[in-house]
């Protein structure tokens, strides 16, 4: 329907496509914990939280749609896609376990994405920018929250600090994948238009340390790490995910919402 | 402020019983009759009741009641439309949804912290929703079965929210007052974007219209039975004996300047809200006996009678014990959180920790 795109825009479209899915399923994971949380602070704080992840989706999904082409708004690219064409990471599907698991993740993501924002500010590329400025400010709350618990929760009650300690063992080996190089990205970095995530490693390990410090944790050495997803090999759990989350629209071909 | 009328304060508001115990400002007065005096002086001046002022047990009582039931029914209500969250059709529909929720809960905080101010506890009252000691609206004991029913719920029962809300925006209690001009603010866009909702399923394929009409179908009684209380007159529906009963439960809360109309006239405030929207919107409300009244200048519809009005309850339904129970299961769930919670900050009042201050990028400051 519109011009070929360049290879600069397809490298950039499936990068974005990249964050976008990141958020949107951590959105949908989040979103099946409202009504579920210790207090009902919590049940907001998760929520609004939800609700910044699903605007970064709804930019990140749009702005990919126009960029490679095919001119799919945010609804076309989040809902009728297969599952292997979903390039989230695998940290983001991850099945919820208690709420310690869920601020593990919390943490590992949100001082990630807090890190890559910042750092897509200087992107040569407007748009992504100017997404880069919001988005970083709103994911300051994200990683205060997180860090907060952590720190309540390894320091609080002896159980507390088991289940916070569990929490973090099980998602670390999916941190890595966050971090991960390819030809992509390094087009993207070398170009200015994107920043390869590796870069952004030293510094969130930096960070996440000190929290743990504070916390009195214990920084997980996973023996293995996770990975797949940016190429839509996903864990057993996406498709019910997925399911679940399309299910409304698949039932009435046609609709309008 | 009303010049000339002395506020007796007590210093004493912890629970009902206190009354003639209260511990008044030296000299003010001395008896319960007098202070009753103040207090209804400062009603009938339209002053608000502030926490540290007196006020009868009865009065209280009726607004504890009433204060936590509203701040549980946000609570409650929160699960039909919550559990749509993950499925919702449109990423648009599904950030409305979010923030609606959301709001659900804040408003949930509001109405707890305006029932704090009357001395009982989050705590306890949370306790006596689990047990099943205090109530929520019955209206969420009725099972959200399809996403229209999000649109129907949103649209029929924050509706009707709205219209029960509206005068508690000037209700004699003043934290209640306050709590409530936030969320009717919050209710009214609610309500457009339930009809939204509905609005859009109409317009879409046949199939989109009829899970609309559906919807519909199964709130309707819901909401203008349940969300309004049983009858309180008997043109509502109520026979003599307990219209009489139901008008002077009514009557005592108004006047005290708690409720400010009678259940059956914000029933018949709906109803003409609601029937040309639905016109509007190209649905039926399932109530064949709604007609315009040209005499009354009202939309005529069927009375709710108690028959009616305990069959839409929805006691003991599985639903409503599902309700309780998500409710429980999530209490219970993060029982070892707020121990953890509690824990630290009690070592933080110790000062047991030391303050590890972190700069911006969250490395430690030395």
């Amino acid at each position: 329907m519109t011009a070929e795109p360049t290879a600069e825009d397809t490298d950039l479209a499936e990068y974005v496509l990249r964050l976008g899915d990141d958020a949107l399923v951590l959105c949908q994971r989040l979103c099946a914990l409202v009504t579920r949380a210790p207090t009902i602070e919590e049940d907001l704080a998760l929520a609004n939280i939800a609700l910044d992840l699903l605007g970064h989706a709804r930019t990140l999904l749009a702005y990919s749609g126009t960029l490679d082409g095919t001119g799919r708004g945010e609804d076309e690219l989040a809902y009728h896609r297969t599952e292997r064409q979903f390039r989230s990471a695998l940290l983001m599907e991850l099945v919820p376990g208690d709420f310690a698991v869920t601020i593990a993740r919390q943490l590992v993501y949100a001082h990630y994405s807090r890190l890559l924002w910042s750092a897509l500010e200087k992107s040569s590329d407007a748009t992504l920018a100017a997404f880069g400025a919001r988005a970083s400010r709103e994911v300051e709350y994200h990683q205060m929250h997180a860090d907060q618990w952590t720190v309540r929760l390894g320091r609080g009650t002896a159980e507390s600090r088991r289940r916070m300690q569990a929490g973090l063992d099980l998602v670390w080996p999916y941190a890595a994948e966050l971090f991960e190089r390819d030809a992509l990205v390094d087009r993207l970095d070398a170009a200015g238009t994107a920043v390869a995530p590796a870069r952004l490693r030293e510094e969130w390990e930096r960070e996440v340390a000190a929290v743990l410090d504070e916390a009195r944790l214990t920084l997980p050495k996973p023996a293995w790490q996770a990975t797949g997803g940016r190429d839509g090999l996903h864990t057993e759990a996406f498709a019910p995910l997925f399911a679940e989350f399309r299910s409304v629209r698949l039932q009435y071909p046609g609709g309008t919402w | 402020m009303c010049a000339g009328i002395e506020r007796p304060r007590s210093d004493l508001f912890i629970c009902e019983g206190t009354a003639t115990a209260a511990v008044l400002d030296e000299g003010v007065v001395d008896g319960v009759e007098q202070l009753n005096a103040h207090f209804e002086a400062l009603l009938a001046a339209g002053e608000q009741i502030e926490p540290r002022d007196w006020m009868p047990d009865g009065y209280r009582r009726m607004l504890v009641r009433q204060v936590s039931q509203h701040a549980h029914s946000e609570i409650i209500g929160m699960q039909p439309e919550g559990s749509w969250l993950t499925r919702a059709p449109s990423l648009h529909r599904k950030a409305s949804l979010l923030a609606k929720v959301q709001d659900e809960a804040g408003h949930g905080l509001y109405l707890y912290s305006a029932a704090e101010t009357l001395g009982v506890s989050r705590a306890d009252l949370l306790d006596a929703l689990h047990s099943g000691h205090q109530r929520y609206a019955a209206t969420f004991n009725h099972p959200a079965l399809t996403w229209a029913d999000t649109g129907a719920i949103a649209w029929l029962t924050d509706g009707a929210a709205v219209v029960n809300q509206a005068p508690l925006c000037h209700t004699s209690y003043g934290p209640y007052a306050r709590a409530m001009r936030r969320v009717c603010q919050e209710e009214a866009f609610h309500v457009r974007q339930g009809y939204d909702v509905l609005w859009s399923l109409c317009q879409g394929t046949p199939e989109q219209k009829e899970m609309a009409q559906d919807a519909v179908n199964r709130w309707w009684l819901p909401a203008v039975a349940l969300m309004f209380g049983p009858p309180d007159t008997v043109a509502g529906g109520a026979d003599d004996r307990t219209a009489a009963m139901g008008a002077a439960v009514s009557q005592r809360s108004m006047a005290w300047g708690i409720k400010r109309h009678t259940n059956d006239e914000l029933r018949q405030r709906f109803v003409d809200n609601v029937v040309p929207q639905a016109e509007r919107m190209g649905v039926t409300l399932p109530d064949p006996a709604i007609r315009w009244n040209e005499e009354r200048g009202h939309y005529d519809f069927s009375p709710i009678d108690w028959q009616l009005f305990r069959g839409a309850l929805g006691d003991g339904s599985q639903c409503a014990r599902q309700r309780l129970a998500h409710r429980v299961a999530a209490h219970e769930d993060g029982a070892w959180v707020r121990e953890a919670v509690d824990a630290y900050a009690a070592q933080l009042a110790d000062g047991e920790l030391e303050s590890v201050e972190l700069d911006d990028e969250g490395r430690r400051v030395s």
